[in-house]
């Protein structure tokens, strides 16, 4: 299942190469032309109709861990590469650099802690990787600094519709427009796998500034936190309910005939589809909008629970109807069903 | 079975104290490759003899315990997410963002989730979670949970064993697990040493509830010496270095109150005559390990405690060496065949 292979890739921001190989394999019978820029965005080119130029994006970075610096005892210190919340990170473990170290991310004994300490979060500054070396020399056989670190997360079914792995932000996303790209549609397509989103949206800025689009889609794995404690009107999206369609976040506001379009799509097929509610957090829609003298652009997203940790879960079905409505939608372009 | 291998397929297992059953199968199947026979107590400690040679034999007991911490279902909440406690010393920090499996009518797949970076709002930011606002979601509709799930299942972190570089392992129970290994590793060196002691190693229960099933276990043997194998924290940043043993240092031998002293004498000969690295371990009260629950049964037992260096000590990473696993089973080996019927009569001349 191509979601796995994706997920359980190795691909922090910076360091996407695996991710790009596995995408270019899976895509190599369905398209002809390639482009790799500065970056590393990999953008594959569909069709020459001459029509619109529609840009797909999802980014093929993910949340991670830099090695920093080797203590002399052998352990690793770290620093982040994007968005994690620092209380996810005791007690898992990790994979460290090229060569695929196992490494685990302790914490001091229950039994050595004063009272009030199990109610304080441990700072970024007491954690560290154990690879199991012996000492600074040892550790640096197998690690060097600068060597990234993601979570060792293995994909799993949890039943016929849900699933759970790492980095559904964006994986779930390049899943997405990975089966959109092995249809045809009478329009210019450039499916955009960016680079560097986690750390500010870096490779979709350069991206649609080459491709210069006339519209754009960004796919997401995006916040789902319909869980306890938080209360309904804190949910953002919903698991199983559908393609998230945002209308705005801190980065961008999305196109309201975009959004239109969808709805009419989602309503003529039976696709059940929701609004992303809230308005924090950002995505590849906020460069590419803001691109030359501006692109408009809509966000469709496969909701996901608790991305940027270490494991994250989403519905089957919202994954394939986000991919059916993405299809339609780019069908109902091309046949001048929705004009600009 | 290579005792990493026996490691592995142990701390995959699960045992919670009380429910110890699936862990103490393999422990029993793998016991009774090596010893003269194997059975199991009412609470369920494996108990597996080897016996030595001669007329004048006398009493080993080993004990190391094969429970471990883990956590039980409280209730189904509203859209299927299940609430639970603590069973033994767990610190709530390690069980965010975990996977784990509940124990229910089958082994059920769960996440203990919190809600992403980017909407919280700036009061949760670094405030930790507490175990009674977390819950496992099983990505299931209720109606499925319930079939599958009810009050009182027991939960264990998901965590395969992991292979560090080196000798170091890592993986959740280790604590003590890797103390039911070093049963092993010395039964197998029993096989090739000569030994006049019958020896009876258990693989106890219920040790992080209470020292309970070596209580028992201690009473239905009756040994002439008890020795339990536990862990003990192992160097790492943040600790005081006098509170912890190096890793791969060899096993950390108790003396105090809980130790009869000729036996911890006994044990730093042995390992100095075949070359093991040792240290000391310093215990000035309780030992908080089954050698506790020993010492004072039936008419008092002369007892000692080898433990292995081990990091992040009730996580789902606990850390350790191999060659620490190693060395303690030849020491105790060693010790073993070293002892006889005057040395134990010894042991009550103060």
């Amino acid at each position: 299942m191509l979601l796995k292979k994706l997920s359980e890739a190795f691909g922090p921001s910076g360091c996407e190469g695996e991710v790009r190989n596995i995408l270019m394999e899976e895509l190599a019978p369905h398209v002809k032309q390639w482009r790799r820029d500065a970056l590393g965005n990999l953008i594959a080119v569909k069709g020459s109709a001459g029509g619109l130029r529609v840009m797909l994006a999802a980014h093929m970075d993910e949340c991670g861990l830099m090695i920093s610096s080797i203590d002399r005892s052998g352990l690793l210190r770290f620093r982040k590469v994007g968005g994690i919340d620092d209380r996810v990170l005791v007690s898992k473990h990790v994979i460290v650099g090229s060569k695929k170290i196992s490494g685990v991310i302790g914490a001091k004994a229950v039994h050595l802690q004063k009272p009030d300490e199990r109610n304080q979060v441990i700072p970024l500054s007491g954690l560290y990787i154990d690879v199991g070396a012996k000492s600074k020399e040892d550790a640096e056989k197998l690690i060097k600094i600068g060597d990234y670190a993601v979570f060792a997360t293995e994909f799993k079914a949890l039943s016929d519709t849900v699933v759970v792995g790492k980095s559904f932000d964006d994986r779930a996303g390049c899943a997405v427009l990975v089966e959109v790209l092995k249809d045809e549609y009478a329009l210019d397509i450039y499916g955009a796998f960016t680079v560097q989103e986690e750390i500010g949206l870096r490779g979709a800025g350069v991206a649609a500034y080459a491709i210069e689009p006339d519209l754009a889609i960004v796919l997401e794995g995006t916040t789902c936190s319909d869980i306890p404690p938080s209360k309904e009107y804190g949910y953002c999206t919903t698991l199983g309910q559908g393609p998230a369609i945002t209308i705005m976040d801190a980065s961008v506001i999305c196109d309201r005939r975009m959004i239109a379009e969808l709805v009419r799509i989602a309503k003529d097929h039976d696709i059940p589809l929701q609004f992303k509610r809230s308005v924090t957090g950002g995505s590849d829609a906020g460069k590419i909008n803001q691109t030359k003298a501006g692109v408009p652009v809509v966000v469709i997203s496969v909701p996901c629970r608790y991305i940027h940790s270490p494991v994250s879960m989403l519905n089957l079905a919202d994954f394939h109807n986000t991919i059916k409505l993405v299809k339609l939608f780019l069908k109902s372009i091309a046949e001048g069903g929705f004009v600009l | 079975m290579e005792s990493k291998e026996f490691l592995k397929l142990m701390v995959e297992q699960t045992g919670v104290s009380g429910f110890e059953n699936p862990v103490a199968e393999v422990i029993k199947k793998t016991f009774a490759t090596v010893a003269d026979d194997v059975c199991t107590d009412v609470l369920g400690n494996v108990i597996a003899r080897k016996q030595g040679e001669g007329d004048e034999r006398i009493s080993v007991m080993l004990a190391a315990h094969m429970d471990e911490i883990g956590m039980m279902i409280t209730k189904i909440e509203e859209g299927g997410f299940l609430k639970f406690i603590a069973i033994g010393g767990i610190d709530q920090r390690t069980l965010v963002a975990q996977e784990v499996k509940v124990h229910g009518k089958r082994d059920v797949f769960g996440i203990i989730g919190m809600k992403p970076p980017h909407l919280l709002s700036p009061e949760e930011v670094g405030a930790a979670i507490k175990m009674q606002d977390m819950v496992i979601d099983l990505g299931l509709p209720i109606e499925q949970v319930k079939e599958l799930v009810t009050v009182g299942d027991l939960v264990t972190v998901h965590r395969p064993f992991i292979a560090l570089a080196g000798d170091f392992v890592a993986g959740k129970a280790m604590d003590d697990r890797a103390a039911v290994a070093v049963l092993l590793e010395c039964l197998q060196e029993l096989q090739k040493i000569r030994h006049k002691a019958d020896v009876y190693a258990v693989a106890t229960v219920q040790e992080e509830v209470g020292l309970r099933g070596a209580l028992v276990s201690t009473y239905h043997i009756a040994p002439q010496i008890g020795i339990a194998i536990d862990v003990c924290h192992g160097e790492m940043p943040g600790v005081p270095e006098q509170d912890t043993a190096p890793m791969g240092k060899g096993p950390n031998i108790a003396l105090g109150a809980n130790i009869h002293p000729k036996l911890y004498e006994r044990l730093v000969e042995v390992a100095k005559e075949h070359n093991i690295p040792y240290t000391i371990d310093p215990v000035p009260g309780p030992s908080g390990t089954d050698a506790w629950a020993m010492q004072v049964t039936r008419s008092g037992v002369p007892t000692a405690l080898v433990s292995l260096p081990l990091r992040y000590m009730h996580t789902s990473v606990e850390t350790l060496s191999m060659a620490d696993v190693k060395s303690t089973g030849r020491l105790l080996a060693y010790f073993i065949a070293s002892i006889d019927k005057s040395f134990v009569e010894g042991l009550l001349c103060y």
